[in-house]
């Protein structure tokens, strides 16, 4: 099968299960996004500051033994709330004067199934997908291997993901 | 200033520092935070073997994997200009529990001694390590997102089913950590 040009295909396929497509429709020098890669750098030192990429912060989670993870995603999600009701309040411009786009998720049982197994691999590796890059980033080479399984685990889904419920 | 950023940052700093990530990705160039499609991008990248699902031109969404080679450097960078002192508290419950199995470290952000490449070898380090990473990946995919996409940029939209995923999310960390890890654990 030859992989589809036009635009519309493109955006569709791109955006099939997942959160993060890219909505703009400018285009752009390769290095406008070197500012991805600056805020990216300062996610990683908020996770590690947090300890958000501690193993053992995430065992007290789901023990609960510790309130410091329930903090963290509580005020996060509520910062996050105030501010796309603030950029849509005020219809807040992008930098580049687009109006800021945001797709709906329509639900299916994938985020059920999907999200039981992810939460036990949460719990066992001690990372989510970001974590893990932060991870490694730290000196502990070895979670590249959990790294290249999670790979394989996106890969195997893709595989297998018309035969599976959603 | 110095001394008090070489501190762990308590959860009302870093949480709104991580929800503000929302705002700015989508004022710099209308981008929906999310990390787990960077995995499906590396796949679409560098194994799509014809499966249409990773058929698309991952090229327009570079910023993302940028974006996770900053998550990359500014771990490296945190040990490098503003680690935390060495030693951090660790609820006695759990420090009872690990020592149980045999975990006396806690100097790291990772257990040494389930998280090293020796312990890659061991049946216990082999399972959390590689089955986990292989659910982590396999399970966001399924849900469509992770903690990122879902439990942060979906509910800061009021997305229903991001609510579906994060509950979920959770009920399956409950069950892995306080029913199934403690086999693994005492493997």
């Amino acid at each position: 099968m030859k992989q589809q040009d036009s635009p519309d295909k493109s955006v569709d396929a791109r955006s099939q299960d997942a959160m993060c497509f890219n909505q703009s429709a400018l285009k752009h020098k390769w290095y406008h996004n070197v500012k991805y890669l600056v805020v990216g750098m300062l996610f990683g030192i908020v996770l590690v500051k947090a300890e958000v990429v501690n193993w053992f912060r995430i065992q007290e989670m789901f023990r609960l033994q510790s309130f410091h993870m329930y903090g963290v995603i509580g005020t996060a999600v509520v910062t996050g709330i105030v501010s796309v009701w603030l950029i849509k309040k005020f219809n807040v411009k992008t930098i580049y004067g687009e109006p800021v786009k945001i797709a709906s998720k329509t639900f299916n049982k994938g985020q059920i199934y999907g999200g039981l197994i992810f939460g036990l691999g949460w719990a066992m590796t001690g990372a989510c997908p970001g974590p893990l890059f932060a991870q490694i980033g730290t000196g502990s080479t070895v979670v590249v291997v959990t790294l290249l399984s999670a790979v394989v685990g996106t890969w195997v889904y893709g595989l297998v993901r018309e035969k599976l419920p959603h | 200033m110095m001394e008090a950023i070489q501190q762990p940052w308590p959860w009302y700093v870093a949480g709104p520092l991580i929800g503000l990530t929302v705002p700015v990705l989508l004022l710099i160039g209308n981008k929906s935070f999310g990390i787990s499609s960077s995995l499906r991008h590396v796949c679409a990248a560098c194994i799509p073997c014809r499966i249409p699902f990773f058929q698309y031109d991952w090229k327009k969404e570079l910023w993302n994997l940028l974006f996770v080679f900053g998550i990359f450097l500014g771990g490296a960078i945190t040990v490098g200009l503003l680690s935390n002192p060495p030693g951090f508290q660790v609820d006695a419950e759990l420090l009872k529990e690990l020592s149980g199995y045999g975990h006396v470290d806690y100097d790291n952000l990772v257990p040494e001694a389930i998280f090293s490449w020796r312990s890659l070898f061991t049946l216990r380090g082999f399972i959390i390590m590689v089955a986990g990473g292989f659910l982590v990946g396999f399970g966001t995919r399924y849900a469509g997102g992770c903690t990122s996409g879902h439990a942060i940029m979906g509910l800061s939209n009021l997305q229903l089913p991001s609510l579906v995923a994060t509950l979920f999310f959770m009920v399956g960390g409950f069950i892995m950590a306080n029913l199934v890890l403690p086999l693994i654990l005492s493997l």
